[in-house]
């Protein structure tokens, strides 16, 4: 189902990933978050831009291991664990958060 | 006895036109997380697919090659090249891609896990493999 963002409609796929990652523009995020109910924070946002950076750098959206532990790294210890991803995002850190940054739904993600 | 597999992905195609060299890429980024000992062997044209500087703007594929370089952070440890298919395209370890590995508990770390290696070598490794997976 289409999206529509800042006066623009974005077509979306069948699980509601963006369609293309470059009609991407942050009220996407806003605008998919409040579809669940959800009001984005400093903390979302945090995820949000290191998934964008990570594709930006390898091509991929990592699968939800990956990025708990890179989070870890980057963000420090107490949010590289599930329990605070999860709180953040509670369908899933890999396939909600993914969706919010316009990235395609994660490798090995099923 | 550990349960611990010795998972070989065998790769000898270039990466782009056929879509075997993504297809073995995305088996490796699933099956990482099994927590198996992965490696990857890379020969004949499959050597270019770890070739820095790829650009494939004027085709129908996205670039994939900057994904290799997130192998480590998918528990890949190993990825051996075979010297006489560089040799035989011009290339050496110069133009290839650094891969970097770390262990996030123990902060023990490779700078580059991206390895060249003799027919012998090639030989012993596959012959130590559990599985061995060809694309």
């Amino acid at each position: 189902m289409p999206i529509e963002v800042d006066g623009k409609v974005l077509e979306t796929d069948e699980e509601g990933y963006l369609a293309n990652i470059n009609d991407w523009v942050p009220g996407v995020a806003d605008v998919m978050a409040k579809e669940d109910g959800l009001e984005l924070t400093d903390e979302h946002w945090d995820i949000i831009n290191f998934l964008r950076e990570y594709y930006e750098e390898y091509q991929i959206a990592p699968a939800v291991r990956v990025l708990t532990k890179a989070v870890g790294k980057k963000l420090g210890k107490d949010k590289g664990n599930s329990k605070y991803l999860y709180g953040l995002f509670p369908y899933g850190p890999g396939k909600q958060a993914c969706r919010y940054a316009g990235l395609p739904k994660p490798t090995g993600c099923v | 006895m550990s349960d611990v597999k010795k998972f070989m992905y065998l790769n000898r195609r270039a990466p782009y036109g056929t879509i075997y060299a993504w297809e073995s890429l995305e088996v490796v980024l699933i099956g990482a997380a099994f927590d198996q000992e992965v490696s990857l062997m890379f020969i004949d044209d499959g050597v270019y697919q770890l070739v820095k500087g790829s650009d494939t703007s004027e085709s129908d594929m996205k670039n994939f090659t900057p994904t290799y370089r997130t192998l480590g952070d998918y528990g890949v440890r190993h990825m051996y090249v075979d010297k006489e298919s560089l040799e035989a395209r011009g290339l050496t370890t110069d133009d290839l891609i650094e891969v970097e590995w770390e262990d996030w508990e123990t902060e023990e770390s490779v700078d580059n896990i991206v390895e060249a290696v003799d027919a012998g070598q090639i030989a012993e490794l596959l012959a130590e493999s559990d599985v061995v997976f060809s694309f």
